[in-house]
């Protein structure tokens, strides 16, 4: 386990660097010059080239990479060319508000996938269970910013139960904060729920064909008393997996999600940082995303390996 | 009394498991058939001009004045823009798919056929990719290169490489330990050979399943990426686009952002369920529980 572990960390150290290499060369192909691009075009030669030394960016590609990726483990992002602001404390600030959605999305695709996969592997016989199936298929096909719009036009428009979006922090009044969480949450949560409740499905199908569980029934278990006690966490294994899995894809769509309901988020920092040609924090928000999801898919492997040893020999 | 009567009741389970594979495939079959017509169609024939813009008939509703699904905030025909929409959906998830399989397919038989240290690195590097969702990925080149719908596509064709090199390479080390690849070897013929005779017309069945599967994520992400703005252009018309403008009419008008809505998750399904449907239908021992 030991060595497995010394390996994975291996592997995720060099994809970080590959990775912080790969963001840093895709920015700086980029046609436009930053500091032509904060002077606009009327600025003379003299100014611009001054802008480039304040900048930086006259300096060879070599240094700035350098310069750039040996302030990141400090979070230290470097300074927008376009706000003069410091990148890292942004990032900080935006990166709260991601989180707590994502958070809040992966809780409630739990909550939709485990009573919606479980129902369906025990009527998988049925035409109720059939109907379950069929209806997670439909959820797996709706994008997740879709459902967003969708539920604002149910709870927000129709009904109006719920604010259209909007952000408050949490210390400064928790019920509007979680009122302005729950719509986003559940549209990423919803869809996220269908996708894991096909899982939940397959692996309470497998459980129920073992043996145990059928001694557990031949004690005079109920079915479900008997899966709870003897099948939860058989079933689980492959479960948890996707969920890691799925917290990549979760944090991504959380990008698209913020934009529906104008979250002050990673997404949006991201989005604005685009629209204003602010490429040094389209690059600090790309990477730490990129790191975000190399980080998940270490932590499943470890996990992986933690929950079934038989894996820990495997690639 | 027919012949009919006489065969037994068809409860058997081979007889169950084509019966849902067919339904399967006839479902997504159907679907995607409609977006294929519609975008055909919509070569020869819209009903209105899809991109004119009618001040006169701003927000018309549906079935007025010859508009079928009515008309948008400026004025264009919803039931054309959609037509055409298809066209931009199927092009981007056909070039998408096409680059992610013509790279990641030889890749992953590489890796499968050689193993050791060069299936070491196409693995790594595949998992670095992964680190890079199609999103990202386009939002970034968005961000260097302006957003267009050939960026869009190649984002997330790049993408979609790993899905295919995993697949391929998976299938590749099972057909590896075959007698027939045992045969070809020890008939003494090349490793090129070998992989395009023995290897690919082995694993192609499960390539295509997969192809489905990708041209659905394709669909999903080429509209998120409209939806951002990183995809395709005004004014060629985008499912994911026509559901970023009807936002904001949302309380007004939310037909404007049902109908791309619904046209999504439609082609997406169709294309879920032939995958699903497709991967039954060829190779019954990789059958999920459903």
């Amino acid at each position: 386990m030991g060595l497995y572990l010394l390996v994975r960390a291996a592997v995720l150290v060099v994809s970080t660097a590959v990775a912080s290499v790969v963001v840093f060369a895709v920015m700086a192909v980029l046609p436009g010059d930053p500091a032509e691009v904060a002077l606009g075009v009327n600025a003379t030669a003299e100014a611009v080239a001054a802008k480039r030394t304040e900048f930086g960016t006259d300096r060879p590609l070599t240094t700035q990479f350098l310069d750039w990726v040996s302030g990141l483990p400090a979070g230290d992002f470097g300074v927008s060319y376009v706000t003069t602001d410091r990148i890292g404390p942004q990032i900080v600030d935006r990166l709260g508000v991601t989180l707590w959605l994502v958070l809040f999305g992966m809780l409630m695709a739990i909550v939709v996938a485990v009573p919606l996969g479980t129902a369906a592997a025990v009527r998988h016989r049925s035409v109720g269970g059939l109907l379950l199936s069929g209806l997670s298929q439909v959820g797996v096909a709706v994008p997740a910013f879709l459902a967003g719009i969708l539920l604002v036009y149910l709870f927000a428009v129709t009904w109006q139960a719920l604010p259209s979006g909007g952000y408050t922090p949490l210390a400064e009044d928790p019920a509007t904060w979680l009122r302005q969480l729950l719509l986003p949450s559940l549209s990423l949560g919803l869809v996220q729920g269908a996708v894991l409740s096909r899982y939940v499905r397959s692996a309470v199908l497998d459980v129920m064909r073992e043996d145990y569980i059928r001694t557990a029934r031949a004690k005079g278990l109920g079915l479900y008393r008997a899966l709870w006690k003897h099948g939860a966490r058989n079933a689980a294994i492959p479960v948890v997996t996707v969920l890691g899995l799925q917290l990549a894809t979760l944090l991504i769509g959380a990008v698209v999600v913020e934009r529906v309901f104008t979250l002050p988020g990673l997404g949006s920092l991201l989005l604005d940082g685009v629209a204003n040609r602010d490429l040094l924090l389209v690059q600090g928000t790309v990477m730490v995303l990129v790191v975000a999801v190399l980080g998940i898919n270490f932590l499943v492997d470890v996990l992986y390996a933690l929950l079934d040893p038989r894996l820990r020999g495997v690639r | 009394m027919t012949a009919l009567d006489n065969l037994p009741a068809p409860t058997d389970r081979a007889y169950r498991r084509w019966h849902r594979v067919n339904a399967s495939i006839m479902v997504g079959g159907t679907l995607v058939a409609l977006v294929v017509l519609a975008a055909l169609t919509s070569f020869v024939w819209t009903p209105h001009d899809a991109v004119h813009v009618d001040a006169a008939h701003r927000l018309a509703p549906a079935f007025s004045d010859g508009f079928l699904l009515g008309t948008d905030k400026f004025g264009r025909d919803v039931a054309s823009q959609l037509m055409v929409g298809a066209r931009t959906t199927l092009f981007v998830g056909i070039v998408a798919v096409g680059v992610a399989a013509v790279i990641g397919t030889p890749l992953g038989v590489l890796a499968g056929m050689a193993g050791g240290w060069l299936s070491e690195v196409v693995m790594r590097a595949n998992d670095l990719l992964f680190a890079f969702p199609a999103l990202l990925l386009a939002i970034m080149l968005g961000a260097v290169f302006g957003a267009s719908t050939l960026t869009a596509m190649i984002a997330i064709g790049v993408a979609t490489i790993p899905a295919f090199a995993r697949v391929a390479r998976g299938q590749t080390l099972g057909v590896m330990h075959t007698e027939y690849i045992l045969a070809a070897r020890a008939a003494g013929r090349s490793r090129l050979a070998i992989a395009l005779r023995h290897v690919l017309p082995n694993i192609a069945s499960i390539l295509i399943v997969q192809a489905s599967v990708s041209f659905a994520i394709a669909i999903l992400a080429e509209a998120a990426l409209s939806f951002l703005g990183f995809g395709t252009r005004p004014p060629t018309p985008s499912w994911g686009r026509m559901l970023q403008e009807s936002q904001e009419l949302l309380f007004s008008t939310p037909r404007l952002a049902f109908v791309p809505g619904i046209a999504i998750a439609l082609a997406v399904l169709g294309f879920n369920l032939l995958g699903d449907g497709l991967r039954d239908w060829l190779d019954p021992k990789l059958r999920e529980h459903r």
